[in-house]
């Protein structure tokens, strides 16, 4: 299941990107990559799973679904970060130097 | 088991990759090398976002299913010599697939933009040449 919220979340944000105008100032490009490339490793992992094990290609209970969702989270508060430490409206500098 | 590491392994090494390329271009004076070089940088930029994003997501995927702690010796199967092997192939064979997918992933992103740029500045040929006739 996290593997399918990943890739929503990765298709998500590409497009955001691709609308954006300010995709490069909100870098919206880290995001999107960080997620394409966790899609693409899960699928890689579940595929090689698939065909070691057998069983459910996609793991549907909801424990799978709250990693999904939390793995968002992670990647957003990750994002959030590197944008806050980057600054790149001068927000923050601003608050430091009233 | 920890087949992350195999991705986060290739993360470092081009992010050491990146930064030598990054000082090369700085380095040098404005031509066309430096062009290709800046170039290159963004674009190894873009393989690094997609292997330590996807290894740091796996990472905590890891840590969800209790396959790695924050305390020593970081990796659950450590404890077990019976799972270290299982682990290290693990790593060898899924990591390693998994680096590879992400790298051809990159490579045909590469690829597009190359050929894409190609048509473009054909395009823009073709009608500066048609606008002198």
């Amino acid at each position: 299941m996290w593997l399918i919220l990943t890739a929503f979340a990765a298709i998500i944000t590409t497009v955001v990107w691709y609308i954006s105008p300010q995709r490069d100032t909100y870098k919206l490009g880290l995001l999107s990559l960080a997620f394409w490339g966790a899609t693409t490793m899960w699928l890689v992992d579940h595929v090689m799973a698939y065909m070691s094990e057998g069983g459910e290609f996609f793991a549907m209970n909801p424990d799978a679904t709250m990693l999904g969702v939390t793995v968002i989270l992670v990647a957003l508060t990750i994002w959030l970060f590197v944008l806050l430490v980057g600054d790149p409206k001068g927000v923050i500098r601003k608050l430091i130097h009233k | 088991m920890a087949c992350f590491l195999a991705p986060m392994s290739e993360a470092i090494v081009m992010t050491i990759v990146q930064k030598v390329v990054m000082n090369k271009a700085k380095k040098m004076g404005r031509s066309g090398s430096e062009n290709t070089r800046s170039t290159w940088t963004r674009r190894l930029g873009w393989l690094n976002k997609m292997l330590w994003g996807g290894s740091v997501l796996l990472a905590f995927e890891h840590l969800w299913h209790g396959e790695i702690v924050p305390w020593p010796p970081f990796l659950t199967a450590m404890k077990n010599p019976a799972d270290v092997g299982p682990m290290f192939h693990e790593i060898a064979t899924v990591g390693t697939a998994m680096a590879v997918a992400v790298t051809v992933a990159w490579a045909l992103m590469i690829l597009v933009v190359e050929l894409r740029g190609r048509s473009i500045s054909r395009a823009g040929t073709t009608s500066t040449v048609g606008g002198t006739e």
